[in-house]
């Protein structure tokens, strides 16, 4: 019998965390030096407004923080209140935006089944993937924090060691509602099969997101910054001497941030922050250990999705829509159904009925009643609130049919190989995303009109406004979304962030503002005739309002017609 | 019912297709051969009308492509090698939506669209979302997807890619019943042994240009040896010599 030879100790391939995190790198440095057309302008245009936004917030928060310095007493706990309420915005954000990316990085990324199958450490594993979700998660709050930061620092004289410690504030602050998220996430997924949870999830962070605001607005925040309005100054100042929390990480780093400012740096403070971001790491690390392999195996089990037969009422849009055609009818048909069972897609919808009401609320609000205030004041306001309508919808337009043409990307190969007109698909793009829009906007204007009790002049000036604007933006936001299309990208909401979409709003401003002007004219010369009993001049009556029809004419037709010839050119 | 003259796709400097001449008749069952990047799915997706030749022409069933697009593709259905389509709709809904690209609606499409399903075992997935298909499932739908208009010619890039024993056999079956009524199927494969037991005629194309095409008579007449199988030809004309010494490639 041969003698036993010992066995060789086999030594274990062991992937270091870095390597993990090898191709998200190689990847970003590969799109960085890419070399495409136009880059050069669309980085420069994209820093260009990237400044401005910080200048903006640093312009607004330094003005605001060098008038509470100057406060006695009250000034620097106002600071302080205010960074807390910034903080705690932040970790919320954090918590709803990371429990979102987990989901897709831990259990839907496509370069898991590569690492699953191959012998990477589960510790290892855990740690590449959370700072993926980590920086995923928190660079755009990471971006605001920086103009935030410098405004406090300059104007609170924080000096050369103020970024250090700001620094070793928001490494923790940051990390523990990602490392908490990801951990609901993980627990979310053993419970639901992963596409579920993904539709569960943007409903509730939705929801959560919209309540916030809501319950921000309900509040009336500027009453706090009315003392008056408070029995005496010692109610209002131990108001403010009351922390948010004392048990929120956001609290702990608002008291090293403005003591680093004004006193001195609260270490216990500190102390718990690190110490309570390396307790949840730990207890986020063994809990992976324990649910990932399961839940990351339910994840890789499809969702069955059956659609429920609504019997004789499921063809009843078959017959509303009968008359267009049995294409039209199709094409229409085929996006109603594509939106609405997208959950990412519709329950941004939830957020958007939020902002609507406090913008309706807030126009409630608006004193323009009582003594000094004029009839010009009450009918400009209607004339400018368009504006800002434009603006909404804009954005709405933006989010819901900028995006419309991309999304066709994956399967444009049946619609190019079809004998469909591309006419015929653009008009069903654009008609799904208008018709909407377009209630929407007379319901703002309509019911705004109301609560101001404007004249029956602004009334049709604004209503026949908004309608034009409304159908512009729309052809705007196809014509656009044809241009730069981001036909790779999957999910809708990141489309509207790119560089198209940013053009896109910038060229809708231009529009709202065109109108505005070329209608103020009119607008004013009728309001002074109305106000010192004269007729306004007609010809400057038709010039104005003309000039602005034909300018949303123009804005309607020519951006459809240049998404026509582009998408009849797509070779995809 | 394809009529391809002096074909050409170029992508900057690289040619993909270069000047190619073919014509598949009526009832034929038209087999599409070559190796990876030989420009199979350019010339297929050219045919199908998704990409714009960069000069040439391509007449389907007499109706020029170029000139008059949706004339000639409503004579036409394309089944592409990757199942990309619409996540959120029911199969049942995705046959009645392409059939509405075709003008087609009614208890016709609806009858049709039933036995689709059921042939290829689909009938108790078709009121489920596509998201929740498999991959061989949505080639399957997008297979049927193509039938249910009844087009006079079928482009297919891949069809048995991940398609099942069974599936793969009922499509092959399909593919002879349709042509054997006079339509048209042209489409490439990497299995050798389907096109010489399925087509009437093969083409093999490498590095853009068309290397050899006819029936596998006229094939083996001119290329081969006596009763060499298509493999053998096969590799011949799209370069075995380039292939590397087995045993160097795993001992290095």
């Amino acid at each position: 019998m041969p003698e036993a030879v010992p066995a060789r100790q086999e030594r274990l391939p062991d992937p270091p965390l870095l390597h993990l995190l090898l191709p998200k790198w190689l990847t970003a440095r590969a799109r960085a030096t890419a070399q495409t057309r136009g880059k050069g302008a669309r980085v420069a245009i994209l820093a260009l407004t990237g400044l401005l936004f910080w200048a903006f917030i640093f312009g607004v928060l330094a003005r605001l923080l060098t008038y509470f310095r100057g406060v006695q007493e009250i000034g620097e706990l106002m600071a302080g209140k205010l960074l807390g309420l910034g903080l705690l915005g932040f970790t919320s954000l954090l918590l709803l935006s990371s429990v979102i990316t987990a989901l897709s990085s831990f259990f839907l990324a496509r370069d898991l089944d590569t690492l699953v199958a191959a012998p990477v450490d589960w510790l290892r594993l855990y740690g590449a993937k959370l700072l993926e979700t980590f920086v995923a998660s928190s660079w755009m709050v990471l971006l605001v924090s920086v103009p935030l930061f410098m405004a406090y620092g300059l104007v609170y004289d924080g000096g050369v060691g103020f970024p250090v410690i700001v620094v070793a504030t928001m490494l923790p602050l940051i990390m523990i509602p990602v490392t908490v998220g990801t951990a609901v996430t993980l627990i979310l997924v053993n419970v639901f099969p992963a596409r579920r949870t993904r539709d569960i999830l943007s409903v509730i962070a939705v929801l959560a997101a919209g309540g916030l605001v809501l319950l921000f607005r309900l509040l009336r925040p500027e009453q706090l910054a009315r003392p008056e309005g408070f029995r005496d100054l010692v109610e209002f100042i131990a108001l403010l001497r009351t922390p948010t929390s004392p048990f929120l990480p956001s609290e702990w780093a608002q008291q090293v941030v403005m003591g680093a400012l004004t006193d001195k740096i609260p270490w216990l403070s500190l102390y718990l922050l690190w110490s309570t971001m390396g307790g949840v790491l730990v207890l986020g690390a063994l809990l992976h250990r324990r649910g990932y392999p399961a839940g990351f195996s339910r994840a890789q089990e499809s969702a069955h999705r059956q659609v429920s037969k609504w019997g004789s009422l499921a063809r009843l849009p078959h017959r509303v829509l009968a008359p267009l055609g049995v294409l039209r009818r199709e094409l229409l048909l085929k996006e109603i159904r594509v939106f609405f069972r997208d959950t990412t897609q519709w329950s941004q919808l939830i957020l958007l009925g939020v902002l609507v009401v406090v913008y309706v609320y807030n126009i409630k609000f608006l004193p323009l009643r009582g003594p000094g205030i004029t009839f010009f004041l009450v009918n400009i306001v209607p004339f400018l609130n368009l504006a800002l309508a434009g603006f909404v919808l804009a954005s709405i337009a933006a989010r819901f049919i900028f995006p419309a043409v991309s999304l066709e990307g994956r399967t444009l190969w049946l619609l190019r190989s079809s004998p469909m007109c591309v006419r015929d698909l653009l008009w069903a793009k654009y008609w799904v995303g208008t018709a909407p829009l377009l209630v929407l906007a007379l319901g703002i204007v309509g019911v705004t009109n109301h609560l101001l009790q404007v004249s029956s002049f602004m009334v049709i000036v604004s209503l026949g406004t908004i309608t034009l604007l409304t159908l512009a933006l729309a052809a705007m936001a196809i014509g656009f979304g044809t241009l730069f299309p981001q036909f790779e990208t999957e999910n809708a909401a990141q489309i509207p962030t790119s560089f198209g979409g940013l053009l896109y709003m910038m060229a809708s401003i231009g529009v709202i503002a065109g109108v505005i002007i070329l209608e103020a004219r009119p607008v004013y010369s009728y309001l002074s005739a109305q106000a010192f009993g004269t007729t306004a001049d007609p010809t400057e009556m038709v010039l104005g309002f003309g000039a602005a029809a034909l300018l949303c004419l123009i804005v309607t037709l020519v951006p459809i017609r240049i998404a026509l010839t582009r998408l009849e050119a797509v070779e995809r | 019912m394809i009529a391809l003259r002096q074909l050409t796709k170029r992508y900057g400097q690289f040619t993909a297709v270069n000047r190619v001449d073919l014509t598949v008749g009526s009832g034929e069952l038209f087999g599409f051969l070559g190796p990876n990047g030989a420009g199979k799915t350019t010339t297929l997706r050219m045919i199908a009308g998704i990409l714009q030749p960069t000069s040439g022409s391509i007449h389907i069933a007499g109706v020029d492509l170029l000139r008059d697009p949706v004339a000639a593709k409503a004579k036409l259905g394309f089944i592409p090698d990757r199942p990309f389509i619409y996540e959120k709709l029911t199969g049942a809904e995705f046959l009645r939506f392409v059939a509405g690209l075709y003008d087609q609606a009614g208890p016709e499409v609806e009858q049709r669209a039933r036995e689709l399903l059921s042939l290829f075992d689909l009938e108790e997935w078709r009121d489920e979302l596509v998201e929740s298909y498999s991959h061989g499932m949505r080639q399957k739908l997008i297979i049927s997807s193509t039938f249910v208009h009844r087009p006079a010619v079928i482009v297919v890039d891949e069809p048995m890619v991940g398609l099942d024993p069974k599936a793969a056999r009922i499509l092959k079956d399909l593919f002879r019943e349709y042509t054997r009524r006079g339509h048209t199927i042209i489409f490439s494969t990497h299995t050798l042994e389907v096109a010489e037991s399925l087509c009437d005629r093969v083409a093999i194309i490498a590095q853009g240009t068309i290397r050899a095409a006819g029936t596998m008579a006229e094939l083996r007449r001119e290329l081969a040896d006596g009763e060499e199988g298509l493999e053998r030809i096969f590799l011949r004309l799209t370069g075995e010599n380039a292939a590397r010494n087995l045993i160097d490639v795993l001992d290095a």
